[in-house]
């Protein structure tokens, strides 16, 4: 729940400071870095504690995944997701305590959350303390490649969050899998 | 059978961290070899081909004393010769004039003829140099530069007008060593460096300021202490930038330096679409670089990086596209969902 709020604040003072504009702005620019500064050194922290959370207890075989039949597998989710859910079939893959879950689910979750929310992470510690960053890097300026990787990965974080909440819809009631945010677990639908 | 290879997603995150470490000692090991490989000390009079300035022989009548720290002074009547040194302001480094804008002049073209007497006559000490703007004005030549509104803007700066006379183009621009060198340099950084240097030989050097001045000069760091990342902005941003008003579109430099109350000191200024920084230098040097013809101009050339001001065009329209993609998939999902229901 407090890492979806500070990704939202992230996002709007992110978004704020990428389009700032003279006349109109979303979050004063000078605000609006402080609260991003905040918010991500905030989120560092949760993360390292996710990490190493996962790395050590038994709740990191969640995110782990076989290699064999996963294209089938996420494509069998995938139809269900466009199809299936729409004419009320049984999902193809229930969740239960040793599945927390769904294949597709499970593979965008460790696609945001092992690659590209640690690319945020790092990356912003680094604008954080520009004068760590090498002038160049793969012969582009260092400053504006980390930037580059900073915005893309947010950008597709951000994306992942809407489909994210959207699909958090998809359960017994609109609102019943809202429960699941709060305390990590799902519902069987 | 098929073999089973279960995924474990803790080593992505720890491959990413070893990858960004071996890219920043990859970086800083060849930064330093590049620093290393380069001589400490400058090359002398090598580069430069003496037989190019006929006025050099000439010249050097007055460089033999002020070429170099120290002079003969002879007193022929007691028979005594002495060994003094020159103060270092009037000590002009041959490689550096024979490299500047002024490199053909003959010394004697801008100052007395008088000077050709040793020791000089006291009262030389009172000349008037001439101003930029005395050869440079009305100059068909020079019309480019537009020394006529550098010569306004000057006379309106807080510099001018609050030392009147005393505060002279020499004091920014030495005339022995200046060269031209936004135009001239592709490195942005670099003219970056030069240009604040200018502003620093006094605001950071107690003791030429206090020759225009009784007043404390004011520590450069603390008065921006309300500048983040101060560091990286005294690198990327000219001192001018906010200090000057200005309303140009080249390399031209606005020369109405502005009193303290009246500098830039809101982030959106420059953190903005309509960048002040977009204006002057930073805009010149990217119409450099796209006269060139080098790609991806907009996304990774630049050295320096302005958030809020630097825009990607084609990437703000295709993320917008994807997002609203994205909204509309969610939406006809839900729609058909709610219909179904």
């Amino acid at each position: 729940m407090i890492n979806a709020v500070l990704c939202l604040i992230l996002m709007i003072t992110g978004i704020s400071m990428q389009f700032s504009s003279k006349q109109v702005t979303i979050v004063q620019f000078d605000s609006a870095v402080t609260i991003h500064n905040l918010s991500g050194i905030i989120l560092i922290i949760n993360y390292v504690f996710f990490f190493i959370g996962n790395f050590i207890t038994s709740n990191g075989r969640y995110y782990q995944f076989s290699s064999s039949g996963l294209f089938y597998r996420l494509k069998k989710q995938v139809i269900y997701y466009t199809h299936g859910v729409l004419n009320k079939e049984t999902p193809p893959f229930p969740i239960n305590k040793d599945k927390k879950f769904n294949p597709l689910q499970q593979f965008t979750y460790v696609i945001v959350m092992y690659i590209f929310v640690p690319i945020i992470l790092i990356s912003g510690l680094a604008l954080l303390y520009p004068e760590t960053i090498p002038v160049s890097i793969m012969y582009v300026s260092g400053l504006h490649f980390i930037d580059f990787l900073h915005i893309l990965s947010g950008f597709i974080v951000s994306m992942f969050m809407f489909i994210h909440i959207y699909f958090c819809t998809i359960g017994k009631s609109p609102l019943s899998n809202f429960k699941s945010i709060i305390n990590g677990y799902h519902e069987t639908y | 059978m098929t073999h089973e290879v279960y995924i474990r997603p803790s080593w992505f995150v720890i491959l990413l961290i070893v990858l960004v470490i071996l890219v920043f000692v990859y970086s800083y090991s060849s930064k330093v070899s590049s620093i290393s490989a380069t001589s400490p000390v400058p090359a002398k009079t090598d580069s430069i081909s003496m037989h190019e300035f006929k006025n050099a022989g000439e010249n050097e009548n007055c460089l033999k004393c002020h070429g170099q720290s120290k002079y003969v002074l002879e007193n022929i009547e007691m028979g005594k010769s002495v060994f003094k040194r020159m103060y270092s302001e009037l000590i002009i480094d041959r490689d550096l004039f024979y490299s500047s804008n002024h490199r053909y002049f003959k010394c004697i073209d801008c100052h007395s003829e008088d000077y050709t007497t040793f020791p000089h006559p006291n009262n030389l000490r009172m000349e008037s140099k001439a101003s930029c703007i005395d050869c440079h004005g009305g100059d068909p030549q020079y019309a480019k530069y537009f020394f006529e509104n550098i010569d306004t803007g000057f006379q309106a700066s807080v510099h001018s007008q609050k030392h009147s006379q005393d505060f002279t183009c020499w004091m920014c621009h030495n005339p022995h060593t200046y060269k031209i060198n936004a135009r001239t340099n592709e490195n942005i950084t670099k003219t970056i460096i030069y240009d604040n240097n200018i502003c620093l030989s006094c605001h950071s050097d107690y003791r030429k300021y206090e020759l225009l001045t009784e007043k404390e000069n004011p520590n450069i760091l603390s008065k921006h202490d309300w500048l983040p990342n101060q560091e990286l902005h005294f690198a990327s941003v000219r001192c001018i930038e906010c200090h000057t008003k200005k309303k140009t579109d080249s390399a031209l430099i606005a020369h109405q330096i502005l009193p303290k109350t009246k500098a830039l000191k809101n982030c959106k200024e420059c953190h903005s679409v309509k960048s002040e920084l977009l204006s002057t230098l930073y805009k010149y040097q990217a119409q450099e670089v796209r006269s060139t013809g080098r790609l991806f101009s907009g996304i990774f050339t630049s050295d320096t990086i302005v958030i809020g001001a630097a825009r990607n065009y084609t990437l703000t329209w295709l993320s917008i596209i994807i997002f609203i993609g994205i909204i509309a998939g969610i939406i006809v999902h839900a729609c058909i969902r709610y219909l179904k229901h």
